[in-house]
């Protein structure tokens, strides 16, 4: 599990420092990502939690120098294994894609080519990095598809997408991104277009192909189930800045950041009492157009009055070490954000103790 | 799956059996209705009342309508014999489309003849059209916005909206009788005389390109913009395919499906000739012949050669629909 300082310090196998993404838009620049910095080792999961419009999607299509570079200014560093991706020429970062990094989406359907097979495209992403005859790529893609679990995958290889079912697509898209092994896969909301049952299936996949492969995976959701079953470390991102960033437990039970409960309160719990009601954090997140200057989330905040003075509408906070372990963007005084925290995660669990005091 | 393919096809072409049948029907009342008196054309200048009235009775001009359909029909399988009763009876072989007493040949002969001229003027221009147009179309997509982007649409747009007898009389004024850049258009066979052929051809070709090269260049781009936005695009940009192989095998494939249409439709009405190009540069394809027989109201070759062009668009339609399941699997019957 990762400790608090060690959240800052480098030499982990991705690090993602600093780095701002904004696009130039018809209606002005859109300022997506906003100074991230995160990292990730081998064999552990990192999710990137948020809204939609976070720019947790963004974040990963810099990673993947996926961008269009004519209407894109990405700066900050991206160390991949000591090199910085964004420094580096766009074809070999095209290298990297897909043998050393690799990617799956959100919709299967839409993300696979309606008009190939699946063996076609397996294929293709496997002859592109390495040399081996067309015979030896099915054949590994064979083994693949059944590592993945698909059923009788010398006959399913020959399917179009269309033919397949969610899962098995998914399992495809899986099958592809890690067919040549990567060292790092991101997986932008992997579960979200499927059936519950079918998503619980993925995710063990993901966990015994992650330990199979020893791979690095950035997970993106907004799914917090997601996160607390397959995550190490959590980063929370709003309005394009990481606003809490710690190992899963600390996140879920100690959050200090008042987003991070905003996102706790706002999910339906069987364990919890039926009248205890879902508490949505009001108001709508920001435009990236147009940021609030100060904190993002200050316009939402419930606590910001408990911060002395004009600050959260005024000031950037930075995102600082806690006493609790993780970092936490946040002009609420360390205590205060802890006892915030104690008390609302107290009325949640529907405890009358912690939720009578306040 | 490929028994339902083939279902699928003979179905087709039943109905396109039908259609003809239809369309066959409708054009001989069209024209019949039409002024102008048939009889009137068999006759030459020494012409009396009577003699066209004794024509009309002999070519059986005088039955009703649909009595003369019902031969026209008949004629078309088992051929048919004008005047059996006169001294010189014309014969008229199947398929038998008509027979011109204007020209003094069967319709299928004329047609026939003039056919290998609109078949290569259209095959030229088609390959230019196809080759600059989706071409252009990539290039500006991938530009989009550009100064090469919007230089090349702009032009496309003039190509666009110059009529082509305008971009014709043009190229045939300044190239050919200004600047003798080219000899006078006089068509022969290639088998006959290539460069001759080629000197011919080469000024109808582009001519007729350059208006659906315009055509291509916007649908083309349009598409590739549409796909190129497309999640599976993405996908293989992931799989760190090279960005030519991304668009060509991958982009360009999944927006080629409307190209196919358009290319299959326009490719078949030219085919059933290219009217003002082909009396621009004095080419003897259908074109002229269906301008040459409606300035004479020579009725059975308006008629032949609206079936015979009915025929390539449908056939084409069936041809584009087969193609469809070729490039998307999705709507292959399964």
């Amino acid at each position: 599990m990762t400790q608090g300082n060690d959240l800052t310090s480098s030499g982990r196998f991705l690090e993602v420092d600093d780095l701002h993404v904004s696009f130039s838009t018809e209606d002005g620049i859109v300022q997506a990502v906003d100074g991230i910095t995160f990292g990730v080792e081998r064999g552990k999961t990192l999710a990137i939690v948020g809204e939609s419009g976070s720019g947790k999607s963004v974040t990963s299509l810099a990673i993947m120098g996926l961008f269009d570079k004519r209407r894109t200014t990405v700066s900050g560093r991206v160390m991949f294994e000591g090199d910085d991706l964004l420094k580096l020429d766009a074809d070999d970062v095209r290298k990297l894609r897909g043998s050393r990094m690799a990617m799956i989406y959100q919709d299967p359907l839409s993300s696979l080519h309606p008009f190939y097979t699946i063996a076609k495209q397996l294929v293709e992403a496997v002859r592109v990095h390495q040399k081996v005859s067309k015979a030896e790529a099915r054949d590994q893609c064979i083994a693949m598809l059944h590592k993945v679990g698909i059923p009788s995958p010398e006959k399913r290889i020959d399917s179009y997408p269309h033919e397949l079912s969610g899962g098995m697509r998914q399992r495809v898209m899986i099958a592809m991104a890690l067919i040549n092994s990567p060292d790092l896969l991101i997986a932008d909301e992997p579960t979200t277009a499927l059936d519950v049952t079918v998503q619980a299936q993925i995710l063990d996949l993901l966990r015994s192909l992650q330990q199979e492969f020893n791979t690095a995976i950035i997970m993106i959701t907004h799914d917090l189930g997601v996160v607390a079953d397959v995550a190490d470390d959590v980063a929370v991102m709003y309005g394009g800045r990481v606003v809490e960033y710690g190992d899963v437990n600390s996140i879920f039970r100690r959050p200090e950041m008042p987003y991070t409960l905003g996102l706790l309160a706002s999910v339906p719990r069987m364990d919890r009492v039926r009248t205890s009601r879902l508490d949505p954090i009001p108001g709508a997140p920001p435009s990236a157009l147009k940021l609030p200057k100060g904190c993002v989330f200050a316009p939402r905040c419930s606590y910001k009055s408990q911060v002395p003075g004009d600050v959260c509408a005024t000031d950037r906070p930075e995102l600082l070490p806690a006493p609790s372990g993780q970092l936490v963007r946040c002009h609420l005084p360390g205590p205060t954000r802890v006892e915030i925290s104690r008390v609302k995660l107290g009325e949640l669990a529907g405890d009358s103790t912690a939720g009578g005091a306040a | 799956m490929s028994t339902s393919v083939s279902v699928y096809v003979l179905r087709r072409v039943l109905s396109m059996l039908l259609m003809l049948l239809l369309l066959s029907l409708i054009v001989f009342l069209l024209f019949n209705v039409l002024p102008g008196d048939p009889a009137r054309l068999t006759c030459g200048k020494a012409c009396t009342p009577e003699i066209i009235e004794a024509n009309r009775h002999r070519l059986g001009l005088d039955m009703p309508v649909i009595a003369q359909y019902w031969e026209f029909l008949k004629g078309l399988f088992v051929g048919r014999t004008y005047a059996a009763n006169s001294p010189d009876p014309v014969q008229c072989s199947a398929p038998c489309l008509g027979y011109s007493f204007k020209r003094h040949a069967e319709v299928s002969q004329l047609i026939k003849d003039g056919l290998p001229c609109t078949m290569w003027l259209a095959l030229g221009s088609f390959i230019i059209w196809m080759v600059v147009g989706i071409g252009l179309g990539v290039y500006t997509a991938l530009r989009r916005g550009r100064w090469q982007d919007k230089s090349v649409l702009g032009v496309a747009l003039i190509g666009y909206s110059l009529p082509s007898f305008f971009i014709g009389i043009l190229a045939m004024f300044f190239i050919v009788i200004k600047w003798h850049l080219l000899p006078y258009p006089r068509y022969v066979p290639p088998t006959e005389d290539l460069s001759k052929f080629l000197q011919t051809m080469i000024l109808p070709w582009i001519v007729l390109a350059i208006l659906y090269a315009a055509f291509y260049i916007r649908l083309t781009r349009s598409q590739m913009l549409e796909t190129l936005n497309e999640d599976y695009i993405r996908t293989a940009r992931s799989k760190g395919l090279p960005d030519r192989t991304v668009i060509r095998k991958h982009a360009l494939r999944a927006g080629l499906t409307p190209i196919v249409t358009s290319a299959g439709l326009d490719l078949a009405g030219l085919l059933g000739g290219a009217v003002f190009i082909e009396a621009i540069f004095s080419l003897p394809g259908i074109g002229s012949l269906a301008l040459g027989s409606v300035t004479d109201s020579d009725l059975p070759v308006i008629v032949g050669v609206t079936l015979v062009a009915a025929v390539f668009v449908i056939v084409a339609n069936l041809v584009v629909d087969v193609l469809y399941a070729v490039i998307d699997p999705r709507v292959r019957p399964s």
